[in-house]
């Protein structure tokens, strides 16, 4: 059993977990929405007091947080107790446009030009994930939720703006993938 | 512990994200190079299953654990906000290879250098609060 959850999990088992995860928020009242949590982040730092944005009940919104906490300690169980230790399997041909890039093939579940302990030392690698979360955070608040907000809560509620949202989700994805990585790295 | 349930159910997302390798830089590489299925599988079957879900809640006017309805608020209609928004978003979730679930996630595994992407995103969500105003929604 646990051979088997070590294993990398198919992708309707996944996606059925994701599911699952919707449902059981639904069924606590709540909804599924990641990126709210960074909104709340900035009101429990004392944002409300320099911008209305920040000024609400953020500790209505503590079960959100109570779920961050979860998603951690998971990424961290997932790693100690139900890893096997392989390099993860992507396509091929990824392998081979990111090596154009600069990357080496996976040996990881994440790269270690942008994830390993020298990556704090390169001053390129830290500007790339500090522009990169300055985007995810500017983005997701502005269209109003993220991946979990809108392509799986909107969309399984079959919202119109979710859709654009995901829409807008791609076009920046394959412009930055296209057109600005191979001018970053 | 009321709020038990909140951290199970982020231990269960935190799980399946991992497992899935959702939170991966080179599973969102090879998404939005159009090579593989993986990812397209995950969030297809999320919202079939899911659409499916909402849709029985809302046929046989489900409750939740306290009885209360299960209430879904429509998202306001626009497009600029969501187009543009997106737009950004998607911009950093392909550089970072990250959404705002999968940052903290690989928390849990160490990869340490994602508190940065994690600072970024919050000053990135305090400066839209600060320009909001300005902007077209």
């Amino acid at each position: 059993m646990l051979e088997t959850l070590s294993g990398p999990w198919h992708w309707f088992v996944s996606g059925a977990v994701i599911a699952l995860v919707l449902v059981l928020l639904l069924f606590f009242g709540k909804s599924f929405g990641f990126s709210s949590n960074l909104r709340v982040i900035c009101a429990a730092c004392g944002a409300g007091k320099v911008n209305s944005f920040f000024d609400f009940n953020w500790k209505a919104q503590t079960w959100n947080l109570l779920f961050l906490v979860g998603a951690i300690l998971g990424g961290f169980i997932s790693t100690t107790w139900l890893s096997d230790g392989e390099p993860i399997q992507i396509s091929q041909a990824t392998v081979q446009d990111i090596q154009e890039l600069g990357f080496a093939a996976p040996q990881d579940l994440q790269p270690q030009e942008l994830f390993g302990s020298e990556a704090l030392s390169d001053l390129k690698t830290v500007l790339v994930l500090l522009v990169g979360g300055l985007l995810i955070g500017f983005g997701t608040r502005y269209a109003g939720g993220c991946t979990s907000g809108h392509a799986i809560s909107g969309l399984s509620n079959l919202q119109l703006p979710s859709l654009i949202a995901v829409i807008g989700f791609f076009i920046g994805g394959l412009i930055m993938t296209f057109l600005l990585l191979p001018l970053i790295f | 512990m009321k709020g038990l349930k909140y951290i199970l159910t982020g231990i269960l997302f935190g799980i399946v994200m991992s497992k899935s390798e959702a939170i991966s830089w080179y599973r969102i590489q090879e998404m939005f190079r159009f090579q593989g299925f993986h990812m397209y599988g995950i969030i297809g079957t999320a919202v079939i299953l899911g659409v499916t879900a909402v849709w029985l809640i809302k046929k046989y006017n489900l409750r939740d654990f306290q009885g209360n309805p299960i209430l879904f608020k429509p998202k306001e209609k626009s497009v600029p906000r969501y187009l543009i928004g997106g737009i950004i978003f998607g911009l950093g979730w392909a550089l970072v290879g990250a959404c705002p679930g999968p940052l903290f996630v690989n928390i849990g595994h160490g990869f340490w250098p994602i508190l940065i992407a994690i600072v970024g995103a919050v000053a990135g969500t305090f400066l839209y609060g600060l320009v909001r105003s300005r902007l077209p929604h």
